[in-house]
């Protein structure tokens, strides 16, 4: 400890680098990360008053709550936290890149004395022999030692693993990465949607939260949407849509999209998303006027008024392909001249006596139905920053696993002649599972202790 | 023969298990550790054979519609308890110390009698949605995590009683009684770390597979939703675990009580968000 100030800059630098605050933005991050999963995010202001009254409302604005995870505290929070990670990487990194560019070729201070995994024999053999032997029986039993010499000893060291003192920091330039990469996403990317009507193709889509559509620079066309079920069930089994991007005049993709197996077209994906009719179905009517026997053939829609003989008008409301096991079916009404809704009935396709029966002006009878087209809903996402997101989750699972499950292992052999005998003293560390490596060590330094009886 | 009755003896295989541990803890006999070793092996044999055979009903049931059998929350609470005890035989295969036993076999009893008694054991054919093969990687990497956590929590748990125990009694001679049979601190410490560097890598993965699939099936790798929250949450307390580790002052006790949050925090990620909150992953309506 020196009693001379430190000035403020070290100060900051020493804040930034402390792993302290890794550990108490770590759970700021856990903490705060709480409130969005609480409170709804991104939802009305209506909503928000009704749920918790005008005061508190006003509150969770000022404290961006309502979008926490990008409010400005929030990714404040998110800065400390990767300027830490980089000030301390910078800090650390090269005590580790020494470990690489200067082996410690010759063990530390108090090493062969001290290190918890050591051992020491004397050997009549000669020095060099020695080491020659040795050096074969380490590279057999270990990794190829390099050779020096100092006062008069030699030395052999040989180590493994040294890629696991980068796990950390490959964990650590992953996170970073991965932040770049959200934010490429976010400055370049968008997200948007767009509904196409079967049969129809478009060039536009509709950026979330605008209402300004988008030019694609392309053409998408839906040839068809369909809904499978499982069989005697109402469950979906499938969505599907039947997708051709057109670019220059040119058919070049042609393929079916369901939900987990999207589009992709220059940067841009489509996932199906939603679906629903596009326009209404379609009915040829046959009316029958009943005084007058005059027989009238009619082409409704869905919802469409119609007007017939004597200021009346009709509405087909609703239809169904099977009503009652009696085949395809239609609800509709007639209205009075003066406007009155008359009570709804139904008519069958199969049966086109059926209404005759009915007390009423006019007879109905259902020909043929066509079904709405459908359109199918498609969400449209580009995001040219996804690929470094993966490369940063790659190098994460690579980096902790490379930081937890392997260990740097380090041997060192040292030789000196003492009297007429050699003296030969090991060591060896890991840095970290140190248990482990003390079984190993244990396993080798029998071996090593066979191999030099053997020689002697 | 069905998956059901399977699952039944899991559940009194594990059961059993766990009173004989806790037996071992109060009569220090080795031949019940043995046994109550013996046991839980049993019934984790017995579960996997369950899980086995309700793929082979899934493929009976619904034909080419057949699925990994990771798609509801009883299937997914039958494997955490597989998990867990697959974790848990690891590290007793290590460390062999028997009464950790009777801090980990709970964790898997309450999640098979709770899905025994009161989740839906249905085979109900997939939606769209989760007919994807990053729903079976995801559902895998997330629960080995999240068992290797649970192991963690209960040594975590012993460490605490022991570690207070042995404060109080500090001059005197090595505690005797239930607690002397108990791991001496280094080791349930070093074993709480050991479960964590297994789970944290595999949390990540399973957070990686959640965002691929999630990108797959809806053009975000990441939205925010609660459940994807709390695993970032969870992920946030365990990586505040391990640095914490290479902090002076911040290991023993305060490493436990983080391990322990860190677990209850998973649990809330796993059942809260879907019990309590709302999001895209609650399980099929179950
Ligand atoms: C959530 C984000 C983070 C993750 C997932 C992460 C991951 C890791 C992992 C896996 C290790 C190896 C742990 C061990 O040896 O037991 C590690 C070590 C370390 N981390 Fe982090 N880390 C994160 C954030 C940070 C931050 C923000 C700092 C900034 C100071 C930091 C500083 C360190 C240091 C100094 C080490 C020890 C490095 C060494 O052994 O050479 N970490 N980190």
């Amino acid at each position: 400890m020196t009693l001379q100030k430190r000035n403020p800059i070290d100060k900051l630098w020493d804040f930034f680098c402390s792993l302290k605050l890794t550990i108490i933005t770590l759970l700021l991050l856990a903490v705060t990360s709480i409130i969005g999963t609480v409170l709804q995010q991104n939802a009305s202001p209506e909503e928000y008053i009704r749920e918790y009254g005008q005061s508190n409302y006003e509150l969770f604005t000022t404290l961006q709550f309502t979008d926490m995870y990008h409010s400005w505290w929030f990714v404040g929070i998110l800065g400390l936290f990767s300027v830490n990670l980089i000030c301390c990487s910078i800090k650390n990194f090269p005590r580790v890149w020494k470990f690489v560019k200067e082996p410690a070729l010759i063990p530390g201070d108090g090493t062969l004395e001290n290190s918890a995994n050591r051992a020491q024999f004397t050997s009549k053999e000669d020095i060099q022999t020695l080491t020659g032997s040795l050096s074969t029986f380490l590279e057999k039993s270990f990794a190829k030692p390099i050779q020096s010499e100092e006062d008069g000893k030699i030395y052999l060291f040989a180590q493994k693993g040294i890629y696991s003192r980068f796990g950390a920091y490959i964990t650590h330039l992953s996170i970073l990465i991965i932040m770049l990469g959200a934010i490429m996403g976010t400055v370049w990317g968008y997200k948007a949607y767009v509904n196409i009507a079967e049969g129809t193709s478009t060039t536009q889509v509709w950026p979330r939260g605008s209402n300004q559509p988008l030019d694609i620079g392309f053409e998408v066309r839906c040839d068809d949407f369909q809904v499978t079920y499982y069989e005697g069930s109402q469950r979906p089994r499938d969505y599907t849509s039947d997708l051709v991007v057109i670019d220059g005049g040119k058919e070049v993709i042609k393929k079916t999209i369901e939900v987990n197996d999207p589009l992709t077209y220059k940067g841009l994906t489509f996932y199906q998303s939603s679906y629903g009719p596009a326009g209404n179905a379609g009915f040829n009517m046959q009316v029958t006027v009943k005084e007058s026997g005059e027989v009238l053939n009619i082409r409704a829609t869905q919802g469409q008024h119609i007007p017939l003989p004597g200021g009346y008008a009709f509405a087909v409301t609703d239809y169904a392909p099977t009503y009652q096991n009696y085949g395809p079916a239609a609800q509709l009404h007639v209205n009075t001249p003066d406007g009155k809704h008359g009570s709804p009935f139904i008519i069958l396709q199969r049966f086109p006596q059926f209404d005759d029966k009915r007390d009423g002006i006019f007879s109905f009878a259902l020909m043929g139905y066509e079904e709405p087209a459908m359109y199918t809903g498609l969400s449209v996402a580009k995001d040219p920053g996804v690929w470094v997101v993966w490369l940063g989750c790659f190098l994460m699972v690579f980096g902790s696993c490379g930081a937890f499950f392997f260990s740097h292992r380090r041997f060192w052999i040292c030789l000196d002649s003492d009297g007429g005998a050699t003296r030969v003293r090991v060591a060896a560390s890991a840095h970290r599972n140190q248990p482990a490596f003390s079984l190993a060590f244990e396993e080798l330094e029998k071996n090593l202790a066979q191999a030099i009886e053997n020689k002697s | 023969m069905n998956s059901s009755l399977f699952f039944n003896v899991t559940t009194f295989g594990y059961f059993a298990s766990m009173v004989l541990y806790i037996a071992y803890i109060a009569t220090r006999s080795k031949p019940v550790a043995q046994i109550a070793r013996v046991t839980a092996l049993a019934g984790f044999i017995t579960n996997t054979i369950a899980i086995g055979l309700r793929l082979y009903e899934s493929y009976q049931l619904l034909g080419i519609d057949g699925r990994a059998p990771l798609t509801n929350l009883y299937e997914s609470v039958v494997f955490f308890a597989w998990s867990i005890l697959l974790v848990y035989l690891l590290i007793d295969l290590k460390y062999k110390q028997p009464s950790v036993g009777a801090f980990v076999l709970p964790f898997a009893f309450a999640g098979m009698i709770w899905a025994q008694f009161s989740l839906s054991d249905a085979i109900d054919p997939l939606v769209p949605a989760l007919q994807s093969n990053w729903l079976t990687y995801h559902v895998i990497t997330c629960f080995l995590g999240y068992a290797a956590f649970a192991v963690a929590c209960g040594v975590s748990i012993m460490y605490l009683i022991k570690i207070g125990k042995e404060e109080k009694h500090a001059d005197e001679s090595p505690i005797g009684g239930i607690l002397g049979i108990f791991p001496n601190t280094r080791i349930l410490d070093d074993i709480n770390y050991k479960a964590i560097m297994i789970g944290f890598p595999l949390l990540t993965l399973g957070i990686v597979t959640g965002a691929a699939w999630a990108n797959y099936a809806w053009g975000t790798y990441w939205s925010w939703d609660p459940k994807e929250t709390w695993s970032l949450i969870v992920w946030f307390i365990y990586a505040a675990f391990l640095h914490a580790r290479i902090t002076r002052g911040w290991v023993g006790r305060r490493a436990a009580w983080l391990s322990i949050i860190g677990f209850a925090a998973t649990v809330f990620c796993y059942l809260g968000v879907n019990l309590v909150l709302s999001g895209l992953h609650s399980y099929g309506g179950s």
